[in-house]
Order: C-alpha cells, then structure tokens, then sequence
C-alpha cells in the first residue's frame, strides 16, 4: 500500500477544503468605504461542493463581498479561510492560485484580443508557462487544447477568430464564464452571470451553468430567482452589507424578514 | 561650514521654492482638475518672461511686465485648452504628446521672436540693492520674490476655501464626474483653471527673469523641477504644492552648494524615497 | 503573424541591396534609423505591448551610450566590454527604477518616469568629472572586430548595425508571441481581471519594464559606436518623448510600426532641418497632428482597415 501523502487522491481531498470540510469561510468579515459599511460583519461558511446562492437587493453588498473574497479589495476587519488556509492578507493572484475564480457583474474581458486569446490568458494563468518567454504560444498544445475546450464547453467555438469587443452582450457574458472556467477553480464566484441577458439568453445561461462540474463549488449572486434557486440548494441573504437569513432554499423563502424586506411579498 | 553659509542658502533656497511655487501650483491645479500632464507648462515660464521682457523695453514699467506677461499667457493657455486639449478627454499619452508639440512650437517662436541671446529683465529701481544685517546681505529682489509668492499662495489657499469657484474647483480635483453630476461646468472650470496656472507661470518667468534671465531652453530647464514639486507633493494638492515647492528649493540649493556634481541627484533621491513611502506624494489621495 | 514577418524581411533585405548603392549621407541617416528604431521598439515593449507610457526612455539609451563612451575612450576598453558595461547599466538603472515606477498607475507613472529620466539627466550635466557634461563624450573610437570591411567606412558599418538590429528584433518578436507576450497585452486590456487569474501583475509589469531598458541599452551602445559622441541630447527629454512619438506614429503594439515610426521622424528631422530652420516648429506641428489625425498610428489604422 501506498504511503498516504502519495496518494494524490488523498492529498487533493485535503487540499480541497479545511480541516472541517469548509471550502470558503468568513468570520466577521466587514469592509468601511469612508463612513458606509458596505459589508458588516458578515459570517458565512460554503461546504466543499456546495452550491450556495447570495441574494439580497441592490447596494446589499453583493459584489463588495466578492470582491473581499478574491482579495480585489483589503478587508476593514475579519477573516477569510480558504480551503483552510487564512487568506485574509493575501493577494488576489495568490487566492486565484489556490483554486478561486470569479467572474464579474460587468463583463470584464480582454477587448482588444481575440475570444481565443481571452481563453488562452485564462489558461496559462495558473500554468507554469506564463513566464515563458522563449517560445511562441503556438507551441503550447496543452494550453490552446484546454482554452479550445474551454470555448466548446460555454459556445463560443465558432467565435474563437473574433475580437472580443465584437462579441454580442450575451457573448460576452459566455465569455465572462469562459475566462473564470478556464482555471480550473474548485471554488467559483457567479457575479450575475445573467446581467443583461434576454429571456432567451438567460435560459441558455442558466443551462449552461447547470452542467457545471459537480465537484466544483459555486457561489453565484443573482437577481433572477428561478436562476439562482434552480443552482443553488443553499441561500444566504445580505441586506445592508449583514446577513440576515442564511439556510436552505425552502427555509429562506418561508422567512418572514425575507419575504418582506426582498421578496416583497 | 559658517553658519553664514547655512543662513545664506536657507534664503537662497527659499526665494527659489518661492518661484518653484509660481511654477508648480498652476500645474498642479492643472492636473488636478483636468488629469492633465501639461508639458507646455515650462513654456508658459519662459514666454512669461519674453513678454514681460518687451514689455519693459517698450515701457519700462516692471509692474505694466507682470500683468502683461500673465494676461498674454492666460490667453495662450486657454486657446491651447479650448481648441486643442479638450478634442482628447482622457487619452493621457496624447495629451503628453500634443503639449510637447506646443512645447517645441513655442520654443521655436521664441526664438524666431527674441534670438537666441539670454537677456536680463531689468529690475526697478526699489527692488535693486539688498537688505544687510552683520555680514549677511539679502537681496530685495529675492526678498520680494517670497512676498509675492507667498501673497498668491494666501489668495489661492482662501479662494480655494472660501469662495464658490474655490470649492467647485476643490469638487472637480475630487472627482470631476460628480462634479459635473451635481451641476457643475467642468469645461468653463478647466479654461480658468488652465487659464490661471498658465498666468501664474508667466508671472514666475517674469520675475524669475530678473535674476535668473530669460533664455532659450529655460522651458525644459524649469519642467523638471516643477514636475518634481508637484510628485513630492501630492497631484492636485495646494498645501502639497506650497510643502512641495519649499522642501524642492532648499533641496536643490543645498545641492547645488554641497555637492555640485550631484545636486540633481541630491534632488531626485529624496523624491524617489517619498515615491517608495507615499506614492501619490506628501499631501496626494489615491 | 505570417504575414509581418514576411514583410519585415523583405524590408531588412531591401535594405542590405540598396545600401551599397547608396551616397554617404543617406547611408549615414539609413543607418540613424535603424539604430533608433531598436530604441522604438524597446519602448514599444512596455507602451504598445504592457500599456505603460515611460516619459523617461532615454535614460536607458543614454545609459549604455555613457558606459561605452567613457570606458571606449578613457580605459580604451575592447568591444566586449562595452557591450557588457552598457547592458548591465542599462538593465540595472531601469531595474532600479522600475522599483519606483511601477507602483505607480496612469498619468503618476508618467511622471515618475519623467522625473526619474531627469536623474540620468542631471548626472550626464552635472557630474563633469565622469561625464565631462554639457561638452559630452567626444571621439569614441568604433570596435576592431573580425567582421568583413573596417566599421570605421559607413557600409561595413551599416550591416553591422543591421545584424545586431536585426537580433533585436528577432528576440523581441519571439517575446511578444511567447506566453509572457500575450500576458503583457492582457495587462494592457484589463489589470484587475489579470490578477482574478492568478497573474502578478507587478511582477510581469517589472519584467516588461527592464526587458524593455535592456533592448534599449543595446541601442544606446550602437548609437554610442555611430556618433562618436555622447552628451547629455542623448538623455534628455526631448529624447523620450521623441521615441513615444515614433511609437504612437508607427502604431503602438506592432514593432514593426514603431520601426516605421522611427524612419520617419528620423528622415523628417533631417530632411526638414536641411532646408529650413524652422524644423522645431514644423516637428511641433507633427506632434498635433499625429494626435489629431492618427491617434491609433499609421500602422494601427491599415491593420484595423484590413480586418473589419
């Protein structure tokens, strides 16, 4: 039998989540932009593989969170594990090398560069290559073979020759998912992957994200509910930058505050 | 070293800040408001002081020097904002690019204009000769140059706080979106913004071009120290001009008079140094 | 990519066949450009590829030019030594400043970058008993090497600042198709969303900075070997933001535009000041007109024109 640290099953097991399962967990996690506290004091733990939907209405703090999270912008205070390791004073490219990826709320994308390109830069973000300097891109199988599929797996094939800033909003969107799944992440950030998307267009998305890795886990904010309650099992909801129901999908809907504050009901 | 020394170049040093602030509050107040590296602004100084020049060769009035050298130069700066400057909203590297070409256009015109020979403005009478205490002489003329730079520094300093185009200006170095969302004018605000830091740095040509000269290549020669004033302290930022302006004179001063061979360096150490611990400068926000 | 590659190399061979046919002083100037467009492309490297203006460029030039014009005349120091000495100024200097400058963002790293230019040239002016100041560097003596013609006559000369050119651009072509190249442009288009990918975005933003003050040392030390003089011109501002000027004309982000770009400031320059002395204000002129008229460059505009 083998010794245990060469069973890389096992070694990916651990490394995939904290000592207690949890892939991402923040405790007390608050940030202050001059006197408004976007984020205050939130507390939230996503299991490893969960599927965690954050909800809540405009200017809840949504994105401000994301952004602590990947580490885009510095905590005012708080902690922020990931994968059980304290990322709190980590920088953003460390987080993404342990396995974090986000997409962004407005398409965040390379504009001047092609679909394909786009993909490639996602790539060979985590890749040793990146440095390389030596040798043409061309030359790397591995990185075009994962980016071309990376294409396939959102749509977005036959646009691989296309600039990205020619690409339709909807495109784009694909393209937003592309880039953030082309790293591989075990542990996804959504920031309204539907933002702008027609009827049409969002049910492709919410298709599309519905094949997602199981083993993959996924925060996504969303403003569509069907969207968000058809991924997510579990709901956290922020109002005013704190949570204030957190659970799964049934029991959030039936919270009274819930109803009032978002649901309107 | 004589304690005369230490004293004689603190003046010294002090009179040049006072210039340096004539120079650097404009672009700073520039950049400020309209994100603009304004290299043409060096140019202001110099043609600031070919006007004024002529002017007292036509007249010889000092005073008639310093209001036409500024006026005239306010103009030349509002026409380079208005017709040129404002076609690029944004596009800093163009921007750069297009105030160089007025910079080698006006270093041209100065020199088709006024020849190639450095020439003195000559200095009335009342500022002529130095104030003498022991073995120390102060000349008046320097002497007048700090009053005079500290004046404006107290006018722009209460205009900038107390007056209503004080406190538009002081909302667009914030954030000239919002500024213009609460109904500000952000264009007619950059024309007199561009127009008043073009004549405060005619005005230092001009009384710079009473003890230092007026000469080709002055231009380029006092771009670097206002850059440096306005880097140490802080874009946008009057106080940062003021700290900037002081700490750039005695510095290039004491440099000059200790280390000659290495005063630009003894110059530009201390700037990167504040770079490494505050990169937007003494008194600059992110 | 097939194509540019093609086209330049037409270009570097036209070049080789009709030097020979060519009077002295056109030759003299051929050999100007080609010099001075290694230098464009080098800043071509952080402005067209990484999206950062350097105002300071000339610094790196001036640097290597320094190196080989003290040691070449007074240690009477070989050609390896030269090389050497300049590459490893100019490397170290857009090291060290790129340790200051690169904190910096948008119009601040503009600055810096002026300022930090204004250091090497402050040091060239002032420090006399080095640099012998505003007089210069005169009478560097150009290298005995192994090579077909003496590189004192101007076309053995020209092919020899055409070989090493030509090696330039080689290497830097290969680097701007490597990963590392398409991780430049990536910075160029979008800082934040580099770093949610896991780039270190300081780190390869340091790496494209004293890359590009390397290969513009190594125009520095081929200037310093076709003038014979070095003086403080060389460090100037004027300097750096003639060399942003060839870029933005060229097409910023080609290296071949750039080189274009070069060509023609370098033949406007001297046709220009030939036959007036106005030659200031007609290069002004330029200056505006450029911005106004071709805000993306030459080369930008037929590229763009072709694919859409």
């Amino acid at each position: 039998m083998r010794p245990a640290w060469l069973d890389r099953a096992a070694i990916a097991e651990r490394d995939m989540t904290g000592a207690d399962g949890a892939a991402l967990r923040l405790e007390g996690v608050s940030r202050a932009f001059g006197g408004l506290r976007a984020v205050d004091g939130v507390s939230l733990t996503v299991q490893a593989g969960e599927r965690r939907a954050l909800i809540g209405p405009n200017g809840a703090g949504k994105t401000t969170l994301f952004n602590l999270i990947a580490g885009a912008v510095p905590v005012s205070a708080g902690r922020i594990t990931l994968f059980g390791r304290d990322v709190t004073r980590m920088a953003a490219h460390r987080r993404a090398a342990l396995g974090l990826a986000r997409t962004f709320q407005v398409s965040n994308l390379f504009p001047a560069l092609t679909v394909l390109e786009n993909c490639l830069l996602a790539a060979q973000g985590l890749h040793p290559a990146k440095l390389a300097m030596h040798r043409p891109l061309s030359g790397y199988r591995e990185l075009h073979a994962r980016a071309h599929a990376t294409l396939a797996a959102v749509g977005l094939e036959g646009r691989a020759r296309v600039s990205a800033r020619h690409l339709s909003h909807g495109e784009q969107r694909q393209l937003e998912i592309a880039l953030a799944l082309a790293t591989r992440p075990r542990l996804l950030l959504l920031d309204e992957p539907t933002a702008g998307l027609s009827p049409a267009e969002s049910a492709q998305m919410a298709a599309l994200l519905g094949r997602l890795d199981p083993a993959m886990t996924v925060l996504i904010i969303e403003h569509d509910m069907d969207i968000a309650l058809e991924l997510a099992r579990a709901v956290t909801v922020l109002h005013y930058g704190r949570v204030i129901a957190d659970g799964t999908r049934e029991a959030v809907k039936a919270d009274p505050l819930v109803r009032e504050i978002y649901l309107g009901a | 070293m004589s304690a005369e020394f230490w004293i004689t170049q603190t003046f010294n040093g002090l009179s040049y800040g006072a210039l340096l602030f004539l120079l650097a509050s404009g672009l700073s107040l520039i950049f400020g408001v309209m994100r603009i590296v304004n290299l043409a602004h060096g140019s202001y100084f110099m043609l600031g002081g070919y006007v004024g020049l002529s002017v007292v060769w036509r007249t010889g009035s000092f005073l008639l020097a310093l209001v036409a050298g500024a006026v005239a130069i306010a103009l030349v700066g509002m026409a380079m904002e208005r017709l040129f400057l404002r076609r690029l909203p944004g596009q800093t590297l163009g921007q750069v690019l297009m105030t160089v070409g007025f910079a080698l256009i006006f270093q041209d015109v100065a020199l088709l204009v006024w020849g190639g020979d450095p020439y003195t403005i000559p200095v009335p009478a009342m500022l002529q000769g130095a104030v003498a205490t022991g073995a120390l002489r102060f000349p008046t003329y320097r002497i007048f140059l700090i009053v005079v730079a500290f004046v404006i520094g107290a006018v722009l300093w209460l205009a900038l706080d107390r007056t209503r185009a004080g406190a538009m200006i002081r909302a667009a170095v914030d954030d000239a979106e919002m500024a213009a969302g609460v109904g500000i004018r952000v264009p007619r605000l950059s024309l007199g913004v561009f127009a008043l830091g073009a004549a405060l740095a005619a005005l230092g040509g001009v009384i710079g071009g009473g003890f230092l000269g007026v000469y080709p290549g002055a231009d380029f020669e006092v771009l670097p120290y206002a850059f440096v004033v306005v880097i140490v302290g802080g874009l946008g930022s009057l106080p940062g001009a003021m700290v900037g302006s002081v700490l750039v004179g005695l510095l290039d001063n004491f440099g000059k008079a200790l280390f000659p061979e290495l005063s630009y360096f003894t110059l530009f150490a201390p700037m990167a140094l504040i770079l490494a611990l505050r990169p937007t400068g003494l008194f600059g926000r992110v | 990519m097939r194509g540019p590659v093609a086209a330049a190399a037409v270009v570097v061979a036209v070049l080789a066949l009709i030097a020979p046919l060519l009077p002295a002083y056109p030759l003299t100037l051929l050999t100007q450009v080609v010099i001075v467009a290694v230098l464009a492309m080098s800043l071509d490297l952080l402005l067209g590829y990484t999206g950062l203006p350097s105002l300071g460029h000339a610094a790196y030039f001036g640097a290597a030019a320094y190196a080989v014009g003290i040691l070449a005349t007074e240690r009477a120091a070989g050609f390896v030594t030269c090389l050497i000495a300049g590459l490893v100024l100019a490397t170290a200097t857009a090291a060290i400043f790129g340790v200051l400058a690169i904190r910096a963002v948008g119009t601040y790293f503009l600055m810096i970058t002026l300022a930090l230019g204004m250091v090497v040239w402050g040091l060239a002016f002032r420090w006399v008993s080095m640099t012998k100041g505003d007089n210069g560097i005169s009478g560097v003596p150009r290298p005995d090497l192994p090579w077909p013609g003496s590189l004192w006559s101007p076309l053995p000369f020209f092919y020899f600042v055409l070989v090493a050119a030509l090696m330039a651009w080689l290497v830097l072509g290969v680097i701007v198709r490597s990963p590392f190249g398409l991780t430049l442009k990536g910075i160029r288009e979008s800082e934040s969303r580099m770093r949610a990918l896991g780039y270190n975005v300081w780190l390869h933003k340091y790496l494209a900075f004293v890359i590009s003050g390397f290969f513009a040392g190594f125009a520095g030390i081929l200037w310093a070997y076709y003038n014979g003089f070095v003086s403080p011109v060389d460090v100037q501002l004027v300097t750096s933001v003639e060399t942003l000027l060839m870029v933005a004309l060229g097409g910023p982000g080609t290296l071949a535009g750039p080189a274009l770009g070069a060509a023609a400031i370098v033949f406007l320059k001297n046709f220009v000041s030939v036959y007036t002395k106005r030659w200031l204000l007609i290069l002004g002129a330029v200056y505006i007109g450029v911005i106004l008229f071709a805000p993306r460059g030459v080369v930008g505009a037929f590229t763009r024109g072709h694919r859409s």
